[in-house]
This record gives structure tokens, sequence and C-alpha cells, in this order.
């Protein structure tokens, strides 16, 4: 499993704004590289990134080639309640990846 | 009394201005600078979890974690980066921090070896050297590592490879100037393990010098080797005093 960080507050006021930034550690692979041999390297990308908020979309992208390795992106949105936030990335070779994080609404 | 303070405040504001020693850090764009200033955008905090995930891990035959000897990280491992390369009296020779790391997961973890370079040894060098961060770099009074650290100083200013250039040439005499589109930094080694942006990943102050040494096309040494050892002993003299900033981000 790969390593992810999750910055946020923990708790927020309702209708607050809270920003949040997350982190992942993925090769993003392009497919175009030639290896040590010569031969290319297999395309390894995180194509897809969302953020369900207890089970609705808030937030999501698509990720593409010209992405750095370990893409760092950062979203805000509106604390409505408490509940728990759900990031996926999903990509190429199966690779799937979920956390979890629970906000604190008051 | 308050004019005695007075003058030993003047005298340590000039020592403080007379100073001309940079952090690469203060050579970087202000978008890189950002990233470093971050701890959640950083990407080596990813290396960093990853080290301090390992320090409670059990491992090797002993099946002994970090913790279990050296306590909680934040204690016991504060300024310990700071005083590397050191003396190891084992094998009569300076040994960086990654090394000594590796010997302790050898000798009291009872495991295999940690590959130089690899993602294992540079997870637990970051954590332990990020410990130390904001203290300055203080290499030891030790006399043992005099020889090795004039021959580092030597190698400095050695003319190598087919491009017949010292490191001294670029990063004394040069410092500041630019590389092709590369702003030549003072090479102080303030922040390693780094996130290199070139890299697209963690390496070790050793990866950064073959880099340069195969830049000046000459034959880079192997990993460990102690010419890389006295390199970074004569780095760490030069650079004492300056802040550690592990884990650093360069372009």
């Amino acid at each position: 499993m790969a390593r992810a960080l999750i910055t946020m507050p923990k708790t927020a006021k309702r209708g607050e704004i809270v920003e949040i930034r997350t982190l992942i550690a993925h090769p993003m692979e392009t497919g175009y590289r030639a290896g040590d041999d010569g031969q290319l390297v297999p395309r390894d990308l995180i194509r897809r990134f969302s953020c369900r908020y207890d089970g609705e979309l808030v937030f999501s992208a698509e990720l593409f080639p010209a992405v750095a390795a370990n893409p760092y992106i950062t979203f805000c949105t509106l604390a409505t309640a408490s509940g728990t936030l759900q990031f996926s990335w999903e990509g190429d070779r199966g690779f799937s990846q979920t956390e979890n994080v629970v906000l604190t609404v008051t | 009394m308050r004019r005695w303070w007075l003058a030993l405040c003047v005298v340590a504001s000039v020592g403080a201005a007379s100073d001309t020693r940079r952090s690469g850090f203060e050579f970087m764009t202000p978008e890189t600078q950002a990233i470093q200033r971050d701890d959640a955008q950083n990407p080596a905090m990813l290396w960093v979890q990853e080290g301090a995930a390992a320090w409670e891990r059990k491992a090797g035959t002993a099946a002994r974690a970090c913790i279990d000897c050296h306590g909680a990280a934040p204690t016991s491992m504060k300024g310990v980066a700071t005083r590397y390369p050191a003396f190891d009296a084992a094998t009569r020779r300076p040994i960086t921090l990654g090394q000594r790391i590796n010997a302790c997961v050898v000798d009291r973890q009872h495991a295999a070896a940690l590959v130089p370079e690899s993602q294992e040894l540079l997870a637990l060098e970051s954590f332990v050297a990020m410990q130390s961060r904001g203290l300055p770099i203080a290499p030891p009074e030790d006399p043992r590592l005099a020889p090795f650290r004039e021959r580092g100083e030597k190698l400095y200013r050695q003319r190598v490879g087919q491009l017949d250039l010292s490191c001294a040439q670029c990063h004394d005499e040069r410092a500041g100037g630019r590389l092709a589109g590369a702003t030549i930094p003072q090479a102080h080694p303030t922040g390693y393990p780094i996130y290199r942006l070139e890299w697209q990943g963690l390496g070790s102050l050793q990866r950064r010098l073959r880099g340069c040494i195969s830049g000046v096309r000459a034959e880079p040494f192997s990993y460990g080797a102690v010419e890389l050892t006295e390199l970074e002993l004569y780095l760490a003299r030069r650079a004492t005093g300056m802040k550690i900033e592990t884990p650093a981000v360069r372009p």
C-alpha cells in the first residue's frame, strides 16, 4: 500500500470552508520513457482521484502523464455535518487506495 | 554591564553579516521554497512517515524495533544528524548517518543490511535526520577524523574527470553563477536526504555527490566508499553552524 498524507482540520464550524491537502507516493510513470535497458517503461499512472463526503462526491480529478511523481492535490469543501471523508486514488495496474478521515462539525 | 552586552550584540551581528555562506534553499525559486516550507506539500514527508513507522516496527531475528532501545525519536534522535559523519571505532573509519543506521540494523536487530540508497534506508535516515531540523551542524572534534577530513578537502579541491573540474571551482569560485539553466549553489549539506525534483524522489548526499562526479565525467565512487564519506566530512565542517533543514526540497 502506498503512503498517503492528508492534511485537514479535525473539526470545523458548520458552514465553514475547510481546506484539504493530499499527497500520495506514486511514480506517475508516463510510459514514454526508456529504462536502462532501452525498453520503454510501461505506463503507470494514477488516473483518477475522488473525495466523497459521507458518500456524496465533493471533488474529483483526472490525472495525466504531465503530472509529476507523488501527486499533491488540494481543494476545499463546505463543512455541512459531521462525517467521514473518503479519499480514493485509482490508476493503472489495478492501483487503488482509499483513506478515510473523520471531520467533526460543531 | 549594559555596555558589555551592547558590544557583544554588535560583534554577534557583524559575525552573522560577514558569514557569506548560503543554504541551497536561498538559491531556489519561491515556488520550490514553498514546497519545502510546508510539510503538507513536501513529498519527502512521505518517506519520513514511512521512517516513523519503521522506527516502531520489530525486525530481524532479534525481533527488536529501534524504539525498543532508543525510545521516542523526537528526544533520543534530536541533534544526532548534526554530528555525522562520525568516527566508528569498530570499523576504524568515519561513517555516515545512513551507515550508522545500517550498523544498528545488522548488529542489534540481526536483520539483513539495508541496501544503500534503498527506500527503506532513506525513510529511516530522513526520519532520524528530521529530528535535528533547525539545529546547527556540529561536526565532532574527534582527532581520529582529522586525516579523513583532510583527504576530503584535498578531493574537494582536486580537478577530476574529462571536464577537469574540481568541486571548489564551481561551488567556491562560481557559486551563484549559472551552469546552463541551473543556479550553482554553495554545496552545503544542510538538508539531506533531500527530495530532488529532478529525481522525483528522495536521495542521499552520496547520490548527489555521485551525480556531480559523473557530471564532470569522472568515474563516480561507489555507494559507501570511504572517499565519499571523506568528502562529506569536509562538507560538514565547511557548513558548521548552518541549520539542518531535513527533509529539504531541491530543484
